[in-house]
């Protein structure tokens, strides 16, 4: 029984733009399985897709076709049991205001119909780095205590299944490894985990699966660590301040003054510095490294687009 | 406490802590009612022979208070949880939503029973009070503050922003409030208004709520009962119907 099982979910939206009574397709019949005990990676650019199919999941947005089921449970016609197996954490920062830290957890596992869960909130909150604010009102709390909390209100029932949506946007880097031991530990005990997040190397780092979406559909779904052997290639890396010849600039993934480029054969490394050289830029640093995540993720992204171009003139 | 106990007392702790907002200063507004019109008009309003005008006016502001703020709870915290986005921890519960129509209701309730009752208390020191009939006195609060509540619930799903909210207490709740014998006995009124009176709910159940009091009121208490437990019956299940489909919350 998988943990969590998308079923040929599709959502269309009436379009905001364009003819009265079109619609855009933002998930288009996205089918896979998330087994038990998985730490798994949704990957996308914005606009892909992630947090509406993260909705569909947790019964916040009815799927135009298809279901999703969550440990055999339909999220829809089965709700009540689906939510009580599910722990979500959502991408807005959003809090009560009326509240203080442990009166929100209090209210969280009522909702639940799980009373006396003060041995279990403490935990949550020794582990989250809250320990000392319990007494404070939610308004007092930092962005990144704030982000935490959205963690420790979605585990108050003890889910098998935990969904975070983005959860380390705005954490400081010792905050976020705060939070990945915590969540890792919730993993090694039996579940599962479901991360979508911008910062490829957490999910290189810490999903066993990964799957990609682009506009609404699945484009690579595979293990980590076979994404990373098929892009086996290495990665060209150098500083430049000039601005690159654009026959460079769509395959380069640029950052500030740093550019990588793939580079798969001493041929294209050759014409990659004659391009540079040409255009008369100085370049710096260079080195050579092996292909990561994002340039994996880089790669499948451009070659999807130019799938659906071809797609489009045949 | 299970689900709905949970979101119920949470409903009621969320009026309370701001209860000088919540309760005090409605009673006050109240009070303000009940010493400009009891003085200004005592001596030249006569509606029933028994009842002094100042004691007559006492239950309608009690009730209007009752109501008033029955909506107000179910209604502004709907809004304020949908604007600040923090309607989703609710969402992503299995709370059903029979157990939403609960506590949101019965908070409203609690919240109209609380202000009709500080209310009250002040009020008595303006004039002496007869308790004719105490039964329908409660039995007209709890049913007008839910019928209040459940309207709110539905405001508060409908409703966007804040001035939506406003439009439909301004434009709604409070003409059919003032329209409903609050201040005067609709035997008074001329006949094409009596007849417009009859047809709003908020004047059986200020009348009903009256009749507990001085055991006279201008429709049978048994008639005012039916059609405010009619109202309710309708506003729940399009309520109930709102809360189940997701309408506005769910997409």
């Amino acid at each position: 029984m998988p943990a969590i099982s998308f079923q040929a979910v599709s959502k269309s939206y009436a379009s905001p733009r364009g003819p009265a009574g079109s619609t855009f397709l933002a998930l288009d019949n996205v089918q896979f399985d998330i087994e038990e005990g998985e730490f798994f990676g949704l990957l996308g650019p914005n606009g892909a897709g992630k947090t509406t199919l993260i909705s569909i999941l947790a019964g916040l947005t009815r799927a135009t076709s298809g279901r999703v089921m969550v440990q055999a449970c339909d999220v829809q016609a089965d709700y009540a049991q689906a939510r009580r197996k599910l722990g979500i954490v959502p991408q807005e920062l959003v809090f009560d205001p009326f509240f203080n830290v442990r009166e929100a957890l209090r209210f969280q596992s009522g909702y639940f119909g799980i009373r006396n869960n003060d041995d279990w909130i403490d935990e949550l909150l020794t582990s989250l780095g809250l320990a000392d604010k319990a007494g404070a009102n939610m308004r007092q709390l930092s962005g990144g205590m704030k982000r935490r909390m959205l963690v420790a209100q979605a585990l108050v029932h003890k889910p098998p299944v935990i969904v975070l949506d983005e959860p380390t946007a705005g954490v400081d880097v010792e905050l976020r490894q705060t939070l990945w031991q915590f969540i890792s530990k919730l993993n090694k005990q039996g579940h599962t985990v479901l991360l979508t997040t911008h910062y490829l190397e957490e999910a290189e780092a810490l999903c066993g699966r990964i799957a990609m979406l682009k506009t609404g559909r699945v484009v690579a779904l595979d293990r980590t660590s076979d994404l990373l052997k098929a892009a086996s290639g290495n990665v060209l890396r150098f500083k430049t301040t000039g601005t690159l010849p654009p026959a460079l600039a769509a395959r380069a993934r640029i950052t500030g003054s740093v550019v990588q480029l793939p580079a798969n054969s001493a041929l294209e490394i050759e014409q990659y510095l004659a391009a540079v050289r040409e255009s008369g830029l100085i370049v710096e640093d260079v080195e050579m490294r092996k292909a990561d995540l994002e340039d994996v993720f880089i790669d499948i992204m451009n070659r999807s687009s130019a799938q659906q171009s071809a797609g489009v003139n045949a | 406490m299970s689900g709905w106990q949970t979101l119920f007392y949470k409903e009621v702790l969320r009026f309370w802590k701001v209860g000088f907002q919540t309760v005090a200063a409605p009673v006050l507004t109240a009070m303000m009612y009940l010493l400009i019109f009891g003085h200004v008009l005592e001596d030249h309003v006569k509606v029933y022979e028994t009842v002094r005008y100042t004691a007559f006016l006492i239950p309608g502001l009690v009730m209007m208070s009752v109501l008033q703020n029955a909506f107000a709870n179910s209604s502004s915290s709907l809004i304020q949880s949908k604007i600040m986005g923090n309607l989703v921890f609710l969402l992503l519960t299995p709370l059903s939503h029979w157990s939403w129509f609960v506590a949101y209701v019965g908070s409203s309730i609690v919240r109209g029973l609380v202000v009709g009752a500080g209310v009250l208390l002040v009020a008595v020191w303006f004039a002496p009070l007869t308790f004719a009939a105490p039964l329908w006195i409660v039995v007209f609060a709890i049913l007008g503050a839910a019928l209040m509540g459940a309207m709110g619930l539905i405001a508060g799903l409908w409703a966007e922003k804040f001035d939506q909210l406003a439009a439909f207490q301004n434009f709604v709740i409070m003409p059919m409030t003032f329209l409903s014998g609050v201040f005067y006995s609709i035997g008074s009124l001329p006949a094409f208004w009596q007849t417009a009176s009859h047809l709003n709910p908020f004047f059986y159940m200020i009348d009903g709520f009256r009749y507990g009091f001085f055991g006279v009121s201008d429709a049978s208490p048994w008639l005012s009962l039916g059609i405010v437990g009619s109202a309710l019956s309708v506003v729940s299940l399009i309520a109930m119907h709102l809360l189940r489909t997701g309408y506005k919350i769910r997409s």
